[in-house]
């Protein structure tokens, strides 16, 4: 049996509300989406969540004792607080250039955790 | 350091940079940037969640990321800088006094002047919170600043007061640094913040929000032990046995911002009562000959994509001022706040300007609205000049759209322009 379920979309901050009619994972339609993305964004909430994530690891000798860092492209939502739990015991040391690659393949997702800004050596 | 500089920035956050770019790139041949902090960026830098960038680069960026992008941009066009300086006045004569630990107190000349001050949180003391005074209460973006620059949390268990942007980010970011965050609660019925946020950091990590809820009183000597929350009705007079203590160690208040402009009305800017901000045209030109403002110093913007495009047309305006004296055209005409609208930005409509570019308005409603809806820009002739639908319309998220110069010969006759909200059933019965 379809059944129909109410999604916000977080693809941009228009964060429209999509009615999605599906069979288990199975996406029979979209309604009210402001774009294609929408469509995109509830197949891939069904079937296989994902989340950007931002957080910090720890520098040694930086400007700032901390370094912003984030995922790539958007992490597997259920592996979040796990990698959230391996960026708490993370560090580096400066300097670090933006983009620079923190973890690579974190989790074996394929995924790599890059710096957010450049952080000069204090 | 020169004494004289066509264009002088206070502020180098999103606005401040795009304006000191802009002016650049407008022509301007001397910009200085005066920044308070150790570096260049404001508050993006602590922002380290993504969401930035998507209207202007179509790309997802966390905020340091995107400030980097226009620090690079800035540096590289020749933008003096000027850090760890702190403005002391601005005078309607276009000096600026400022202060550093190297230099003292001095004072440089400029022929325009742009403000770009951003805008503070709103305190515990003017939201008049009940209770006892213990350590443990903190503004969101203070926790933020803790949390994501200087590597200090500030507690384990958290409540938040409030559901804007700021808060709702800063409950992710506590659960993903390992804490606990109890409760958010929110006064009003509707969330403050964007919608998405709720879905990606409350949602996500099964965070409760209670709305129509506050928090009744403190709790705690030293340190805060817990909070007493209450839920409230529409005049947020508490619901008696309503009740509840949340035992907790830190609470977080996300209860809005306020335009800082402690400099604007010194120097005899008029302020907006109703955005906090000073009132502008589309140059972002204020009051005050010369003096710009641009970014959440005129109003509290949700998207940080619309500050930097508010910095360009600050910094152009500013560029064209110092090079010719002069910005807009003859004819301004104000742009009204009409049915269930809040404010518009800009205050005022350069005509001329319309000729050869749009003009983006930046505007909040007053009460939600959960059905489709058409934002209109029309003059008393009800010949309409811009208009827009949106799926609904929330006073948490602002809605923007522009004024094209196709509307300019419309424009030009038009004694009056008034934008109105108002929802397509209203409209067809109307006519």
């Amino acid at each position: 049996m379809p059944q129909e379920s109410e999604l916000i979309c977080v693809t941009c901050p228009k964060g429209c509300t999509l009615k999605v009619l599906h069979e288990g994972n199975q996406v029979i339609d979209v309604l009210g989406s402001g774009c294609r993305r929408g469509k995109e964004y509830a197949i891939c909430e069904l079937q296989d969540p994902r989340r950007m994530v931002a957080s910090s690891v720890k520098v040694r000798s930086g400007l700032h004792p901390l370094l912003p860092v984030y995922t790539a492209k958007a992490f597997p939502k259920p592996l979040i607080p796990e990698l959230a739990k391996i960026l708490r015991q993370v560090e580096v040391s400066a300097p670090v250039k933006i983009n620079q690659v923190i973890i690579e393949n974190a989790l074996n997702t394929g995924i790599d955790i890059i710096a957010s800004r450049d952080m000069p050596k204090l | 350091m020169k004494n004289l500089y066509d264009v002088v920035v206070v502020g180098s956050g999103p606005g401040g940079l795009a304006a000191a770019i802009s002016a650049k790139k407008n022509g301007a041949a001397d910009v200085l940037i005066i920044e308070r902090d150790m570096e260049l960026g404001g508050i993006l830098l602590q922002c380290i969640h993504n969401g930035f960038g998507l209207e202007i680069f179509g790309k997802d960026m966390p905020g340091p990321s995107y400030a980097q992008h226009f620090i690079e941009e800035a540096l590289s066009l020749g933008v003096e800088v000027l850090l760890d300086t702190m403005v002391l006045d601005v005078r309607p004569d276009l000096s600026v006094i400022m202060m550093n630990k190297r230099d003292g107190i001095q004072e440089v000349q400029a022929r325009a002047i742009v403000l770009a001050m951003g805008c503070r949180e709103r305190t515990r003391a003017q939201i008049l919170l009940p209770g006892t005074r213990p350590a443990g209460v903190y503004s969101a973006g203070t926790a933020q600043r803790w949390v994501n620059i200087e590597g200090f949390m500030p507690g384990n268990r958290f409540v938040i007061l409030g559901s804007g942007d700021i808060g709702m980010i800063m409950a992710r970011r506590l659960t993903i640094e390992g804490a606990k965050v109890e409760r958010v609660l929110e006064i009003m019925p509707y969330l403050t913040g964007l919608t998405r946020n709720y879905v990606q950091c409350l949602m996500d990590y099964d965070i409760t929000l209670q709305k129509s809820h506050t928090i009744n009183r403190i709790i705690g000597d030293k340190r805060v032990e817990a909070v007493e929350s209450v839920a409230v009705d529409e005049k947020w007079n508490p619901i008696p046995g309503s009740e509840e203590i949340i035992p907790c160690d830190t609470v977080l208040l996300s209860v809005g911002l306020i335009p800082e402009n402690e400099l604007s009305k010194n120097v005899g800017v008029t302020l907006d009562p109703l955005t906090g901000g000073p009132i502008v045209d589309n140059h972002f030109m204020t009051s005050r000959p010369g003096i710009f403002a641009a970014g959440n110093v005129v109003h509290v913007y949700d998207l940080v994509d619309w500050v930097t495009e508010a910095g360009f047309a600050a910094g152009k305006g500013a560029a064209v001022y110092a090079l010719q004296g002069e910005v807009a055209g003859v004819k301004q005409i104000a742009l009204k706040a009409g049915e269930n609208i809040r404010y518009v930005v800009p205050h005022l409509l350069d005509i001329d300007s319309l000729r050869s570019e749009s003009t983006r308005l930046q505007l909040r409603v007053t009460q939600p609205v959960e059905e489709r809806v058409r934002i209109i820009v029309e003059d008393e002739q009800g010949d309409i000049l811009a208009k827009k639908a949106e799926p609904y319309a929330r006073p948490g998220e602002i809605i923007t759209l522009e004024i094209k110069p196709d509307a300019y010969e419309m424009a030009k006759k038009a004694q009056k322009i008034t934008i109105n909200c108002v929802t397509v059933a209203q409209k067809q019965t109307t006519g």
